[in-house]
């Protein structure tokens, strides 16, 4: 047989290229938006709807004014075509971000303490970032808190001072019982805050920024304030009371559950009165506590209470040998939580807590309802009752959106970054 | 270690309330009751104190007093003249009114955006998207302003309805949606309703017996009988046969214009279309996202398993998918109802007089007396709240996984 009379093929065909139709864009199309006749028909329906919204937004966005003194003086500008008055935001920018009583002069302060305020955040955000910096988010609050509310930086050494006494005492002593360390830092914290009170009493002056009281905090300023504020402080109530709430310990238990479902089941706003009409009437008869302070008790309880029942979702999810394997190498209540069960399950509540904390967040606006002038506050109130801006509310509430939108998608965008970072893996 | 030392070990010693596991319990539990009632002890002689000073007291009188200021959104009759309880009832039914409609119109917008988004439509789902995320990162104060203020801004007020060649026309001469509110058809009920209306629950009662006669027939004999269209007959038929023989006794008024305003049928003030529109379409993006996990979280497997015994798509949407997603929906969706309802005392914003607009608002700073209002305006949330969460657990126990 000689080779030229093989009739079965040799070598394979080359694969031929599929008809133009199922390749490329053209596949690409047909597949996502004609696949049927219903999706025909929703897709021009969205075409519609997407092209219905440029058409009306486009032209108003692209003649916006920007430079203009008052509304009229916007609306002369645009001679009846449709238009935003932009110069709205730029005439009033201060005042949506620090409110109208924080003086001008100071402006340095707030925006330093936002800067410092993502490098205090940043070895916590990213664990690749070298863990020294974790010492200046230690110190950032108490930084923050002398900048923001000015007065002298010794205020602020002092009660940071207070707490390192606090931490160097439980180290110290922590070998021996948890309870008796905690009891020492307690008492010698408090009892440098005595000194130090005196110290700063008599040095008033030494590096001092001038004082700022907490009703002229306003703007976007506030909200922000508001949120971290009581997110921080209401993170470590939350883990408490969930593990309260955990407990086999029936009256600690049921403390924890009356104040979480009690928190839980009326609204924020409900809150905000009691901050606002009856907290006062809890304090001491001379003592008078400014509403800000209030408003952020009742917040962080607010916030609290969901973040227990969060973290309590955690604890659930893990399993009990968990507990037992805890519990069998000889490790008590507060190792046990420390080293395997907290580290477990706030690693499974990290989702949740963020949701909570950008609802916190986005909440603080309500604030507006009890005449603070947050955000919202400030458009409601002295900018679209004031003469020159009467009616300008698309403007105002867009931009109030955008930027509530841009800080709320990134964090829940950082967290779901977050999440794939952790995912260990089921084992 | 012989047996009397070991006696002796297990007898009670002081240091055992700080050092033995079975004690110490007891210990803590005592302080932490110590601790909560010295607080609440000090609470309570400062607010005495300071009650005493302002020359106050707490009294629940004021409710009985008139309330001197009108409310004009109401399901109930009401006037000035009526009680401060009577304005709360109001208040009440309002908050209550618009909680339920925002939960329906939530669930149909978060239930549509929430199959779109999984839809193989790319522009669908992107859109939806795009939904979800702008209106889930928006506080809903901020929302339900806006949207407020769209309806002022375009919708036509009354007097655009007038003259020859009006700007804005009626729906089908029954609908009218103007800036102060949409005014629609209001049921007028004559002599004989009562019978109509009866024979309507009766036939609705009737056609669940029907659908459990035949599922007790299906299990038992095993034979198929044919529901959906007997169901809609028993709905439909016996009812219009008695609303006919009565000779319509259920009217219709429709709303008309007189001149500057509209009058008769049902106004619905733009208030409460507002705060309803912006909860149900800011609750609709969450509810979106809970429909969309609990249609993925079925394992596709699920619908193959149920395809290769030669089920039928519907019947395996009903019985295979659904309600495995229903047990992954239901609860979220219940909080998110929840949600809804708390988040209505936000009608303080635009003027919607709900509870906290009328008995946390106006009575509250009529009468000065802060801390009963306060406290009945939790109450009411607290007890709505736990009475859903109640039957949330009921649900949740019947629908949870047996295992076995």
């Amino acid at each position: 047989m000689s080779e030229n009379n093989s009739f079965v093929r040799k070598e394979m065909i080359s694969e031929r290229i599929p008809p133009a139709a199922d390749r490329g864009l053209v596949k690409w199309v047909r597949e996502n938006l004609f696949s049927s006749a219903f999706n025909t028909i929703m897709t021009f329906i969205s075409l519609w709807v997407i092209y219905s919204i440029i058409v009306a937004v486009t032209p108003w966005f692209l003649n916006g004014v920007w430079d203009a003194k008052t509304v009229r003086e916007c609306y002369d500008l645009l001679d009846g075509k449709s238009g935003a008055c932009f110069a709205v935001l730029k005439e009033r920018f201060p005042q949506l971000i620090y409110g109208f009583k924080y003086p001008s002069s100071e402006y340095w302060r707030p925006n330093l303490a936002t800067v410092l305020l993502i490098v205090a955040l940043a070895p916590i955000l990213f664990r690749r970032l070298p863990r020294q910096l974790l010492i200046f988010t230690a110190v950032y609050p108490f930084l923050a808190f002398w900048l923001i509310w000015g007065g002298s930086i010794l205020t602020s050494v002092s009660a940071f001072l207070g707490c390192a006494i606090a931490v160097i005492c439980y180290r110290r002593f922590s070998s021996r019982s948890f309870a008796i360390a905690v009891l020492i830092s307690l008492i010698a914290a408090n009892v440098w805050w005595i000194i130090g009170g005196y110290i700063v009493d008599l040095n008033a002056s030494f590096l001092s920024l001038k004082v700022v009281a907490s009703r002229d905090m306003g703007g976007f300023m506030l909200n922000l304030l508001l949120g971290t504020i009581a997110v921080c402080l209401s993170i470590p109530l939350g883990i408490a009371l969930a593990l309260g709430r955990q407990s086999g310990m029936p009256i600690i238990k049921w403390i924890c559950v009356v104040f979480i479902e009690f928190i839980r089941g009326v609204p924020l706003i409900t809150l905000l009165f009691v901050a606002n009409v009856i907290l006062a009437f809890f304090f001491p008869p001379d003592t008078s506590i400014d509403l800000i302070l209030r408003v952020l008790i009742m917040m962080t309880f607010f916030n609290a209470a969901y973040i227990a029942e969060v973290v309590r979702g955690g604890l659930a999810a893990l399993s009990k040998g968990q507990y037992e394997a805890a519990d069998s190498i000889g490790l008590d209540y507060t190792q046990s939580m420390r080293f395997i069960i907290l580290p477990q399950a706030l690693k499974i509540s990290i989702p949740g807590i963020v949701n909570v904390s950008v609802g916190m967040l986005k909440d603080t606006t309500l604030v507006s309802i009890i005449s603070m002038f947050d955000l919202v506050g400030m458009i409601r109130g002295p900018i679209l009752s004031s003469t020159d801006w009467n009616g300008v509310y698309w403007e105002l509430f867009g931009a109030a959106a955008a930027i509530f939108f841009v800080v709320c998608f990134s964090i829940s965008k950082y967290s779901q970054w977050l999440e794939r970072q952790l995912e260990t893996g089921k084992r | 270690m012989n047996t009397s030392e070991l006696a002796r070990r297990d007898q009670f010693q002081f240091s055992m309330l700080l050092n033995d596991k079975r004690y110490r319990s007891y210990t803590f539990q005592f302080f932490a009751l110590f601790l909560l009632i010295c607080a609440m002890a000090y609470l309570g002689k400062n607010l005495l104190e300071n009650l005493a000073a302002a020359g106050l007291n707490i009294s629940y009188s004021f409710l009985g007093e008139p309330a001197g200021y009108d409310i004009n959104q109401r399901l109930i009759e009401y006037n000035s003249q009526s009680t401060h309880l009577r304005a709360s009832i109001v208040g009440v039914l309002n908050t209550l009114l618009v909680a339920f409609l925002g939960c329906i119109a939530a669930t149909f917008f978060g239930v549509t955006a929430g199959i779109l988004r999984l839809s193989n439509n790319w522009i669908v789902a992107k859109l939806m998207m795009i939904y979800v995320e702008i209106f889930r990162n928006v506080p809903v104060l901020i929302w339900i302003l806006i949207i407020h203020s769209v309806f002022l801004a375009f919708l036509p007020q009354p007097k655009a309805f007038r003259g020859e060649n009006p700007e804005a026309t009626m729906l089908w001469d029954a609908f009218a949606f103007t800036g102060r509110g949409f005014y629609i058809p209001k049921p007028v009920f004559n002599d004989g309703s009562f019978i109509v209306v009866v024979t309507f629950i009766l036939s609705i009662i009737g056609v669940f017996a029907f659908r459990y006669y035949a599922r007790q027939k299906l299990y038992s004999e095993g034979k198929l009988l044919e529901t959906r269209w007997t169901s809609v007959g028993i709905f439909f038929i016996p009812t219009l046969i008695i609303f006919f023989a009565l000779g319509s006794p259920i009217g219709l008024e429709y709303p008309e214009l007189k001149g500057f305003n509209f009058k008769g049928g049902i106004h619905a003030r733009g208030s409460l279309i507002s705060l309803w529109f912006a909860l149900s379409i800011y609750t609709g993006a969450f509810i979106a996202e809970v429909v969309r996990a609990g249609i993925q979280s079925v394992d596709k497997g699920q619908s193959e398993a149920a395809g290769a015994l030669g089920m039928r798509p519907n019947f395996i949407m009903n019985l295979v998918i659904l309600p495995q997603a229903l047990r992954v929906i239901v609860p979220p969706l219940i909080s998110f109802y929840l949600n809804i309802t708390k988040n209505s005392s936000l009608a303080l914003a635009v003027g919607y007089m709900d509870i906290t607009g009328t008995l946390g608002g106006i009575t509250l700073n009529q009468t000065g007396r802060a801390i009963e209002a306060v406290l009945l305006l939790m109450l009411f949330y607290l007890v709505i709240s736990l009475s859903i969460s109640a039957i949330m657990n009921v649900y949740n126990r019947s629908i949870m996984l047996k295992e076995r």
